[in-house]
């Protein structure tokens, strides 16, 4: 395996918006800096596949900058921290060593998702995750989609998907209808949310926008038929092609907590100044806390400006934070899960899918490490990013401290990584 | 435009997709939905679609256990799934 030694005075992890906001404002700092990311092209999540044509202006605006600044891009999973001030990352047949002296981490959040029977059948896809398929060239054009779960995500998605040609069916959301109302009424302190919750309405025109409710069950033999929704007392059967369901979304916090970041309820603990518990490091976007793509924005500015010493352009910007972050405490609020979820999984129905360990297992065990030696729970490829937020919310559980590698690598590149760890001399 | 399309082998049937597609769209593209078979020997398919669930493994070009929504369709590619 070939190895690439790089080092940087900014060293920014995860290229979606708080990322590559993060790696223009050190960059603006004159810091050199580089930034690496597990996809082919910055964007992260929501911008996936618009580095040629941005769909908003925001987006537009800032892979500009990003391209002008000239950031060297490195398409590398992270996967261990060597020592203090050293990443590895893995790509095809490279090992990354990447040297820094601030770490600015922007890994994003991903989707939540919760078991249910039959969830583990093809076509049965997150929804962002059937949002990103159609970004890479799946072709949904009449292809029937029931869109479920929770979060403001379910609304872009099903327009997107709309406009693609799918034959968007219906939008279940769990939360109820006290909630959205709560929502909608604190929009207008957020009039750029309400303009785009209102295009986004428009967009989806008819489709049902179904409130109190939720799958309970997905059928077919070897791949997805119909789904049964479930609004108050009444079941209904959907036949459909394709089921897009996600619960929101939960923060990508597994690098941050190898590295020995603080962590509180899921999100990683950051100062007035982006800066974790760990010196040297700090953190922007939805790691910090769901809050959409603009906060990431400013949080990622901000944590740019603060590695590259320019404490003022920092400050400038907390207002606005502060403002942002009052959208995300209204989004948790709203999207929070209803309790009646955990009656979805019933005790055959798989929570791990890497290992196949279905709830019944789980119960019994008090702890997700008793669980996990017993059952192999979490123990999978995936590591706990799917099953974990799930036991979390069914069993309250909380996850183990993560293990390096926070990806599964070969041996190759772990090999390697032994090799540049210290003393140990390089062949060839 | 035959620059613009990539033709590569899924299952051993090939298939034209458009440049930029990645792997896991072009197996669904050819009409395969299963990915591979999990321990209990279920058919699985694509979950995440960003790459952290690692359902959409398939061997490509002979190396298994790659993430075919993370893998960018190259010309000549020969990809299999385990379904």
């Amino acid at each position: 395996m070939a190895e690439v030694k790089r080092e940087f005075d900014v060293l920014v992890v995860g290229a979606g918006p708080a990322g590559m906001a993060a790696a223009c404002a050190a960059t603006d700092c004159s810091a050199s800096v580089g930034i690496v990311d597990d996809n082919q092209s910055p964007g992260g999540q929501i911008w996936r596949g618009e580095a040629g044509a941005p769909s908003t202006p925001e987006a537009a605006t800032l892979y500009n900058k990003f391209s002008d600044a000239k950031i060297p891009f490195m398409n590398a999973a992270v996967f261990a921290q060597a020592e203090p001030g050293m990443l590895l990352a893995e790509s095809g047949e490279t090992v990354y060593e990447l040297r820094y002296g601030k770490l600015i981490l922007a890994t994003g959040a991903r989707e939540r998702f919760l078991p249910f029977p039959g969830w583990t059948l093809p076509n049965v896809v997150g929804a962002g995750g059937l949002q990103a398929l159609v970004k890479s060239g799946l072709p949904i054009a009449s292809q029937r989609v029931v869109v479920a779960g929770s979060g403001p995500l379910l609304f872009a998605v099903g327009a997107y998907l709309k406009k693609q040609g799918a034959h968007v069916l219906c939008i279940a959301e769990q939360a109820g209808r006290a909630q959205l109302a709560r929502f909608v009424a604190g929009l207008w302190r957020f009039p750029g949310k309400a303009a785009q919750a209102l295009r986004l309405r428009g967009e989806l025109g008819g489709v049902p926008y179904l409130l109190n409710c939720w799958p309970v069950a997905a059928k077919g033999a070897e791949k997805l038929k119909s789904v049964t929704l479930q609004q108050g007392e009444k079941r209904w059967d959907v036949p459909c092609d394709y089921l897009a369901c996600g619960f929101h979304l939960t923060p990508n916090t597994e690098l941050a907590e190898l590295i020995g970041c603080e962590v509180q309820e899921g999100c990683v603990r950051v100062n007035q100044r982006q800066e974790t518990s760990v010196p040297d490091v700090l953190c922007a976007g939805e790691p910090t806390g769901i809050g959409g793509a603009e906060l990431a924005l400013v949080e990622g500015e901000i944590a740019g400006y603060v590695a590259g010493r320019r404490e003022t352009e920092a400050e400038m910007r907390f207002g606005e934070r502060r403002k942002l972050r009052r959208f995300a405490r209204l989004l948790e609020q709203t999207f929070r899960l209803r309790a009646e979820l955990k009656g979805m999984a019933q005790a055959e129905t798989i929570v791990c899918r890497c290992e196949d360990v279905p709830l019944g297992r789980l119960r019994g065990h008090t702890s997700w490490r008793a669980a996990k030696l017993e059952t192999r729970c979490g123990m999978g490829p995936c590591q706990g990013r799917v099953c974990g937020p799930a036991v979390e919310f069914l069993l309250g559980w909380k996850a183990e401290s993560v293990r390096p590698p926070v990806f599964p690598v070969r041996v190759a590149a772990l090999a390697a990584s032994k090799d540049s760890g210290g003393q140990g001399a390089m062949q060839g | 435009m035959p620059n613009q399309m990539r033709t590569l082998c899924v299952n051993g049937a090939r298939i034209s997709v458009a440049r930029g597609t990645t792997v896991a769209a072009a197996i669904l593209q050819a009409g395969v939905q299963a990915f591979r078979r999990s321990v209990r020997g279920e058919l699985r398919g694509p979950l995440c679609g960003m790459g952290i669930c690692f359902e959409c493994r398939v061997t490509i070009n002979g190396r298994a256990h790659r993430r075919s929504c993370q893998v960018v369709c190259e010309e000549g590619m020969d990809v299999r799934t385990d379904g």
